[in-house]
């Protein structure tokens, strides 16, 4: 029998408009499977007794008749989100007993719909990591193993509670963010789909800031599907950010049964790169396969300027995260380290509140933004960027509807296997991410085989500015065509029958 | 371009972050393999290129100047480390 947990978002949704099962034994049977796998670490703050009364929210409104999309669905929350009430760490010391008194626009979204918040979910501090050990909270373990094997696996970052939670079956689906990768990247290490929608789609406010210009906020969920319906409630219009678009949301879901037929997608050579694995590649071209099966037309397109999107991501982003990033200064929320004056209660309260990989970051955003260094590292990045931008509609105006890319160079890896020596060999995980970004398009990550060592690997589709509708009709054949990867058994469960010895 | 351990004191001073003597050869080595890594920048020809200042060109919608909030003081304050009454306190600043 399947258990409540295994459904998937939408086969939830209906069961419960159905009253199959009620939202509350919804949740319980969430919260259980959460209580279960603490050995993940996924989970920063659970929130059962939110949950629970959510849930009887939610089944009053079914019993009414005035169920939301969304209503009765567990659902996590990165910790990056502000809620109203609850912990927001950042999984930064520095924010350590934050409660905001206000909720952030997108998840203030889901609630709207109806869905249940049963916590919030760990992340590399501040967002700046892809492995999700930069937490201050400690990593995130991925539900995922080689085979035959029980060395930790990291299940990529920055929103690796998130993809973790997702693919552990732990809720439903979850909120996540994405500055040079942090949706798709964990998604495609985890076998979960994730969505970066195009910059402006959704409301910033209410989301600790790290990069403004590249952050955007979007769901890690099981299914295409289940992406898609999440996508439509987070997404809209806020006129508490200047940077959101004001214009309709499209019904995602429909989008799905659309077919590709017709549709001429770019493979850019420049994403060969030396040093990714065979393996990388004929994922690549095996999701080439699946797109001209479905009637797709594939082409050739040439993105010159993409070898610089990494490093000039590496001047952006931290230009803006030290200026976002100085307003942790001990006096308004979070921690407090007294100093012998002011400076020095800034410089101790920051030096004890900050993790090493969030103070290098600030260090080099500080120094590229210096007063004789402005012209030569962040102008000259922001033209880059420029030129980044411009392949991409060079490529659209081509014809091309949407283009086809791995989502990582790799599959997941171990606990310190990367970035310990020098730190530029974790920032390569984002080569192929990035550059979305950069350009502020949208891109997903979805499932499309696994490696030779077992764990999932992903594709990456990118598409054009505010037509995400088209990635998830192209999602929707890959997933399709794509194996069955059975989910990873769930090792991190106390032995059957422990409770039952319990006095 | 790389930067001196001096330089690192200057940047940590500048960022507000507290270095000890022990971090600062360490974050010197790290600070300079992140600016040899975007050292290729520099071959790129950015003549004529203007600079990304909106990712998504559209016009800003901007708000009616009124007040829409306010009053609430206790609530801005709640997260506060150190306070007094209606305000944050900080160490003496001036004489």
């Amino acid at each position: 029998m399947t258990t409540l947990t295994d459904l998937t978002l939408a086969e939830a949704r209906d069961a419960l408009l159905r009253k199959d099962f009620s939202a509350v034994e919804l949740a319980k049977a969430q919260l259980a499977e959460i209580e279960q796998a603490r050995a993940l670490n996924a989970f920063i703050t659970e929130t059962p007794a939110k949950a629970l009364a959510m849930a009887e929210a939610s089944d009053a409104r079914i019993a009414r008749g005035e169920a939301g999309p969304l209503e009765g669905v567990p659902l996590g929350v990165k910790d990056l989100y502000c809620t109203e009430g609850v912990a927001t760490t950042a999984a930064s010391h520095i924010l350590e007993g934050f409660k905001p008194a206000y909720e952030s626009t997108v998840s203030a979204n889901l609630w709207r719909d109806g869905a249940v918040m049963l916590g919030k979910l760990n992340l590399d501090e501040f967002a700046m990591g892809s492995s999700n050990e930069t937490s201050y909270f400690g990593p995130v373990v991925s539900p995922w193993r080689r085979q035959g094997s029980d060395t930790k696996i990291v299940p990529g970052g920055s929103s690796g509670g998130s993809a973790a939670a997702v693919a552990a079956r732990l809720c439903f689906g979850a909120t996540a963010t994405d500055t040079g990768g942090s949706i798709r990247q964990p998604a495609a290490f985890t076998g979960t789909v994730g969505i970066k929608p195009t910059y402006g789609r959704c409301s910033r406010w209410g989301i600790v800031a790290f990069a403004s210009s590249l952050d955007q906020a979007g769901p890690i969920a099981r299914t295409v599907r289940d992406a898609a319906i999440l996508m439509r409630s987070m997404a809209g219009h806020d006129p508490k950010d200047t940077t959101s678009v004001d214009a309709p949301v499209p019904d995602y879901e429909a989008a799905l049964s659309r077919g590709v037929k017709g549709m001429k997608i770019g493979i850019p050579k420049e994403y060969r790169i030396q040093g990714v694995p065979a393996e990388i590649d004929a994922l690549w071209e095996q999701g080439v396969a699946w797109l001209k099966d479905a009637g797709a037309t594939i082409v050739d397109i040439s993105l010159p300027h993409t070898r610089y999107a990494l490093p000039a991501y590496y001047i952006v982003a931290p230009a803006e995260a030290s200026s976002n990033l100085a307003r942790y200064d001990g006096v308004r929320y979070g921690l407090r380290v007294p100093g012998k004056d002011i400076v020095g209660m800034y410089e101790e309260t920051r030096a004890a509140g900050f993790g090493k990989e969030v103070r290098r970051r600030i260090m080099i955003g500080a120094y590229v933004l210096s007063a004789g260094y402005y012209d030569a590292y962040y102008v000259r990045a922001q033209k880059i960027r420029t030129l980044i931008k411009q392949d991409f509609d060079r490529a659209y105006a081509d014809g091309v509807d949407a283009i086809l890319t791995p989502a990582t160079p790799s599959a997941a890896f171990g606990f310190g296997e990367k970035g310990s020596g020098d730190p530029v060999e974790m920032y390569l995980n984002d080569v192929f991410t990035v550059t979305v970004n950069m350009a502020g398009l949208p891109g997903l990550a979805v499932p499309a085989g696994t490696s030779s060592e077992g764990l999932p690997l992903g594709l990456q589709l990118i598409g054009r500015p505010f037509d995400e509708e088209t990635l998830f009709a192209l999602a929707s054949v890959i997933e399709k065509a794509a194996p069955k990867i059975a989910p990873p058994p769930k090792w991190w469960a106390p032995p059957v029958g422990f409770a039952d010895t319990l006095p | 371009m790389s930067v001196d351990q001096a330089t690192v004191r200057r940047i940590a001073h500048l960022a507000r972050i507290k270095v000890s003597d022990d971090d600062v050869p360490h974050l010197q080595e790290e600070l300079n393999a992140i600016l040899r890594f975007v050292e290729e920048l520099a071959s790129v020809d950015v003549e004529g290129v203007e600079a990304m200042t909106s990712v998504m060109p559209m016009p800003m919608k901007k708000r009616q100047d009124i007040v829409t909030d306010g009053e609430i003081a206790d609530v801005i304050l709640a997260n506060a480390p150190e306070r007094e009454d209606h305000f944050f306190k900080v160490p003496k600043v001036v004489e």
